[in-house]
């Protein structure tokens, strides 16, 4: 009887733990879409518009047309990388919220670069070239909290935070200051590393900054799941995020991942300032990066922190932002902002509540295989 | 006369942080992580010009920020405390909603992209003394008072006790029979209150609301708690500090000894520097951004 009974457990359980593992990640972001359609509602009526008209609207210029696509795609991109880079450093508990600068930072190295190679040199050395110095000029940025709490212990998410104002100060000053443009605030054209659009090879796509940086944003999330999952650092890294102390148990240096993590946290949304750079302008503007930092939070939270899940939910928030615009003549474009807030709160909400109920329900049922268990063991 | 003006023009830049840092203080101490503090104050600052504009004097515009802000600081009650969600990330977001809801609700009730039409202020019109007549504020009184009243809250009453109890061992807290909860909410509260007055000031001491008014004054502010290692006194010289800094690059301007961007650094400079331990140890309240 027994014995019967835990076969039956055995065989059971992976199929419930996917189940479950579904059910704590896709609930949560559904109940937060819900939530944000009824605030989105309630606020298109205060306006004295029909929701339906306006939600239309919204879909017809996004998905509706190729320019909406490629503006999707493209904001899309950036999220990706930002999203990827708080995912990380999330993974192995750390809180990036320095993605804003780190952006910034990696796009103004990649212009720097892109601007000081001659014309002359090939076009995919030259790409790659700028891609390394986005990855150092974000990963330089991430090192300094990543070194700070390996060290000393101090808060990554205050001195990330601080960071962003000194590093946006700082750019801001060798802009103005040293390479600007008269009269603009943006840098010389880059020479040579320019990405081409969409639009060159499918005239659709015209006039959208859609542009192939995109194939190196899906790569990026492949390669994070790889590496994540399927790798000795990956594995530490999660460790280290899961339980510290186990992990410095096993013989992990966990000040060693901390930094490290922070270091390719960094690098990551460093190189999503390629994609303005490289695919778009073709110079560093001063505010390109526009809260696609903080962005980059509500992507990894609703991507539940997979590289995969990412790529989607920066989809879901690139058409929200483009939905802004494509809606304006009868709302203001804020409302997209504000159902983006009210997303990243509400799953940030019903996450925690979803695991809780989860495990009450476990324990429920626990309870009563346990009581039913022995009442059988009680008859033989 | 020169010192005067200095110190005169510090004081009035210094009553945003010094309400702000207030509000973080209390927040932080009880344990949630002051994140908000930007959106709180921008929520005050919306507030107080609605209220000026219906209500026709500063008195309504108090009143609506503290409406505005306690609506905000129950949005970030509910998430972290009812659901435990995560502060870092509550943060952040609230900051998110309040600068767009903003833009929105600017659109939606005076029909302006930018800034409200002109709403009453404080007196000070007319006054000989434009600096002087700043202190027929009440607000600059809250202000200067905000941080030494919160000491004594903090160390000399049993709602400080309790209050930093919970911020430092909730659990043995919760066992000598203090509700955590609750209390955590009277801090949030008292936190909200306070940041929205700070944001109050800036709306009516320029007679309007302009988009995104606050300009990362909350993070000042949250610098200056950190800074001032949790402590209120403390807290207060900081705010001060970073206000100089400002009124100094005011000053400045235009004799370009260091550029203004370095200047604007300093605050948070200092903040990174004090927390890792260069310049005596910032220790955060130890149950800081814990939920359970």
């Amino acid at each position: 009887m027994k014995s019967t009974s835990e076969i039956g457990a055995v065989a059971v359980a992976p199929a419930k733990a996917g189940y479950r593992s579904m059910l704590e990640n896709v609930l949560p972001v559904l109940v937060a879409l819900a939530i944000a359609a009824v605030v989105g509602d309630v606020l298109i009526l205060t306006f004295g518009e029909s929701p339906a008209n306006v939600y239309s609207l919204l879909v017809e210029g996004t998905w509706g047309n190729f320019y909406g696509i490629g503006q999707v795609l493209y904001k899309a991109t950036t999220l990706t990388f930002t999203g990827l880079a708080f995912a990380l450093a999330s993974r192995a508990g750390l809180f990036n919220v320095g993605a804003e600068s780190q952006l910034a930072m990696g796009g103004f190295a990649a212009a720097l670069m892109g601007y000081l190679l001659p014309a002359s040199v090939p076009g995919v050395i030259a790409v790659v070239l700028c891609v390394c110095a986005a990855a150092a000029g974000g990963s330089a940025v991430a090192a300094v909290p990543g070194a700070l709490r390996a060290r000393f212990g101090a808060s990554e998410v205050i001195v990330t935070i601080m960071l962003n104002f000194v590093v946006l100060a700082l750019l801001n000053w060798l802009v103005s200051s040293h390479f600007h443009v008269i009269e603009t605030l943006h840098t010389l054209p880059i020479n040579s590393g320019r990405v081409s659009r969409l639009a060159d090879m499918f005239l659709a796509f015209r006039g959208s900054a859609a542009n192939w940086t995109m194939l190196l944003a899906i790569a990026a999330a492949l390669i994070s799941t790889w590496f994540l999952f399927r790798t000795r650092a990956g594995y530490e890294l999660r460790v280290v995020g899961l339980q510290p102390d186990a992990a410095e148990y096993g013989g992990v240096s966990v000040p060693r991942v901390l930094f490290s993590t922070m270091a390719l946290s960094g690098a990551l949304a460093g190189i999503g300032g390629v994609n303005f750079v490289l695919g778009y302008k073709g110079y560093y503007e001063e505010g390109f990066a526009g809260g696609a930092g903080f962005l980059g939070i509500a992507v990894a939270l609703v991507g539940r922190n997979h590289p995969i899940g990412i790529v989607f939910a920066a989809l879901l928030f690139a058409t929200l932002s483009q939905g802004g615009l494509a809606v304006n003549a009868l709302v203001p474009k804020q409302l997209t902002d504000i159902l983006t807030a009210v997303v990243i709160l509400a799953v940030a909400m019903s996450v925690p509540e979803v695991q809780r109920q989860i495990r009450l329900s476990t324990a429920r049922a626990l309870a009563m295989l346990q009581t039913s268990t022995s009442r059988a063991e009680g008859k033989t | 006369m020169i010192v005067l003006v200095f110190l005169l023009q510090t004081i009035r830049i210094a009553i945003p942080y010094l309400l702000a840092a207030a509000g973080g203080v209390m927040s932080e101490r009880v344990g949630v992580i002051a994140l908000g503090l930007e959106g709180l104050m921008l929520s005050g600052a919306f507030g107080a010009a609605l209220g000026s504009y219906y209500g026709g004097n500063a008195w309504a515009g108090l009143l609506g920020a503290l409406v505005a802000g306690l609506l905000t600081t129950s949005i970030i009650a509910v998430a972290t405390l009812r659901f435990k969600a995560n502060q870092v990330v509550v943060g952040v977001a609230i900051n998110l909603l309040i600068v767009a809801a903003t833009r929105f609700f600017l659109r939606l009730v005076f029909d302006s992209a930018s800034n409200s039409p002109r709403v009453a202020g404080f007196g000070g019109e007319g006054a000989a003394n434009a600096m002087l007549a700043s202190f027929a504020n009440p607000v600059v009184w809250i202000g200067l008072l905000a941080l030494p009243a919160l000491s004594w809250l903090l160390y000399q009453t049993p709602f400080g006790l309790r209050a930093r109890a919970v911020g430092e061992k909730p659990e043995a807290a919760a066992t000598l029979g203090i509700a955590v909860g609750p209390l955590r909410l009277k801090g949030l509260l008292l936190s909200g209150a306070l940041a929205s007055l700070g944001g109050a000031y800036l709306a009516l001491d320029q007679h309007q609301f302009t988009d995104s008014m606050t300009a990362g004054r909350g993070f000042i502010a949250l610098a200056a708690v950190i800074f001032g290692r949790w402590e209120p006194l403390r807290v207060a010289v900081a705010c001060v500090l970073f206000a100089a800094a400002e009124t100094l690059q005011i000053q400045l301007q235009g004799a370009q000894l260091v550029p203004s961007q370095f200047i604007e650094m300093i605050p948070y400079l200092l903040t990174i520097i004090a927390l890792a331990g260069l310049v005596g140890r910032s220790v955060a309240p130890a149950a800081l951004g814990k939920s359970e």
